[in-house]
């Protein structure tokens, strides 16, 4: 019997590649594994419109096509460790499942607040269903809701709980929400967008300790000042999930380093044949910029990775691949929509529009576009993705 | 044969995602809003497969 593709990891790249897999003519067993109990779902709306209304997961789950309705979907089934000399992988029942190629696909887990005072209820993040689910029912209005974290997703957070009647404070150690990778002046807008909404923000400031015995009710800032919290909301960034990987022959500085074709390497630099990592676990390089390879959580980042990964292993991959990294973001009525790597410029400038209306601003490293992002103009912004087409 | 596309327009959010890849079904006007044709040659089937993986809302689909 051949041994079947395995893919670990049942969210979007996963299913991204099982679909891709059959695209490109592969017949042969896969078997997805995934530690969610749920069939594969789209997260972005889990701190946007969904948490805004009833979360559950016939509103974000993607749906399942006839192509891989033959796929084996292991849920609920978390894998412990892997041997890539053998190829084999094992998972936390002590269930060993031998492959011919091995997808990686684990993406990440939010970072935590690391506190004395932290076993108290009321604490939460934001990456799965079952988060948002149990999140949703504590943004009730009037709730006092403490964000840490002023990135995307806390921002995204900050805006759907004030829609919700929350009362919202926003805590983060930058100098404005998203500053990096946005810029100065557009930060600055969205913080004074945020703040005519109603939202507070204490920038550049940290959170020592929490108050409460069984349930968090204050969060401690570094000045000593006491915030009054009934839900905290911790969107402090996130770790990779590859920890089942480790004593294998691979670079795991952060997440899984891998070639151009998506293929894990090992610390010497050749590349595993049978084993590949997309999405939001893999770093690569994108000749779209320069040869230092990264991790980028966006969300076409899954499909494009997939895509490549089928048609690698099909024997059908032409040319280099570079995909261009593209995220959106919905804050109250704004809509931010985004092309390249911002945080590679050296020099940001308003190119369309009013700042305190709708804008875009180019992002410039050397004098070279990387980036661009527009609060509306769509169009406009649509206008400069072919800047970043491999010529 | 033809292909029938839908889009829910309670969901898309006109990010004009899809328009890069099936450029010939869809399109956002002048106020940014996307405008699409519902129905295709099979020909397009491949492209809206791939419009329907890259849509953010995953307001489309096809008609069954
Ligand atoms: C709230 C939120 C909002 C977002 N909004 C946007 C947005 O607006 N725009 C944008 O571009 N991107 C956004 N993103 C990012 C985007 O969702 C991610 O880039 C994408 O989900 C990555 O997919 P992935 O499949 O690589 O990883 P993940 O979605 O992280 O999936 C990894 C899966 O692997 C499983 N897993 C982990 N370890 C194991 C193991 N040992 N064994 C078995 N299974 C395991 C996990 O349970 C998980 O289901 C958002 C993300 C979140 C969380
Ligand atoms: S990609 Fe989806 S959300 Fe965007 S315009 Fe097309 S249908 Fe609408």
């Amino acid at each position: 019997m051949t041994k079947p593709v395995i893919i670990v990891g049942a969210s979007m790249g996963g299913l991204r590649a099982a679909e891709a897999l059959r695209r490109f003519g592969y017949a042969g067993p896969i078997t997805v594994i995934g530690e969610e109990r749920h069939a594969p779902y789209n997260r972005p709306p889990l701190s946007k419109e969904v948490l805004a209304a009833e979360v559950s997961h016939e509103a974000v789950a993607f749906p399942q096509r006839d192509s891989t309705a033959d796929v084996n979907w292991l849920l609920g089934t978390k894998i412990e460790s892997a041997d890539l000399e053998h190829s084999t992988v094992t998972d936390s029942q002590g269930e060993t499942h031998a492959y011919g190629t091995l997808i990686i696909a684990t993406g990440l887990r939010p970072k935590r607040l690391e506190v004395a005072n932290g076993e108290l209820a009321g604490r939460h993040a934001v990456r799965t269903l079952d988060d948002a689910i149990a999140l949703r029912k504590e943004l009730q209005p009037g709730a006092k809701v403490v964000v840490l974290g002023a990135g995307f997703i806390g921002c995204e957070v900050a805006a759907t709980a004030r829609k919700l009647g929350c009362e919202v404070t926003v805590v983060a150690p930058g100098i404005h929400p998203i500053v990096r990778p946005l810029g100065i002046d557009l930060a600055k807008e969205l913080q004074r967008r945020h703040e005519a909404m109603g939202v507070k923000f204490f920038m550049k400031t940290q959170v020592t300790d929490l108050v409460g015995s069984t349930r968090v009710q204050g969060v401690v800032l570094d000045d000593g000042t006491v915030l009054e919290c009934d839900v905290l909301i911790e969107a402090i960034g996130s770790n990779v999930n590859d920890e089942w990987l480790e004593g294998n022959d691979l670079d795991l500085s952060n997440g899984v380093l891998t070639d151009n074709d998506m293929r894990a390497l090992k610390t010497g630099g050749e590349a595993w044949p049978n084993v590949f990592a997309i999405g939001d676990v893999a770093r690569f390089a994108n000749p779209l910029f320069d040869g230092e390879p990264r991790r980028v959580e966006h969300w076409n980042i899954p499909t494009d990775t997939a895509k490549r990964v089928a048609q690698v292993f099909t024997g059908q991959a032409e040319g280099q691949f570079a995909p261009i990294p593209s995220f959106w973001s919905d804050q109250y009525d704004m809509h931010i929509l985004a092309y390249g790597l911002l945080a590679l410029a050296d020099e940001v400038k308003l190119i369309a529009g009013e700042l305190q209306d709708e804008c875009v601003f180019g992002y410039y490293r050397e004098g070279k576009m990387v980036g661009v992002c527009g609060i509306g103009m769509r169009t406009t912004v649509m206008g400069y993705r072919k800047e970043f087409e491999l010529k | 044969m033809t292909i029938k596309i839908e889009v829910d327009m309670t969901k898309c959010q006109h990010y004009g995602q899809c328009v890069f890849e099936a450029p010939d079904i869809f399109r956002l006007n002048a106020d940014d809003k996307l405008e699409y044709t519902a129905e295709a040659d099979d020909s397009e089937l491949a492209n809206v497969e791939a419009a329907i993986d890259v849509c953010p809302m995953q307001a489309i689909s096809l008609v069954k």
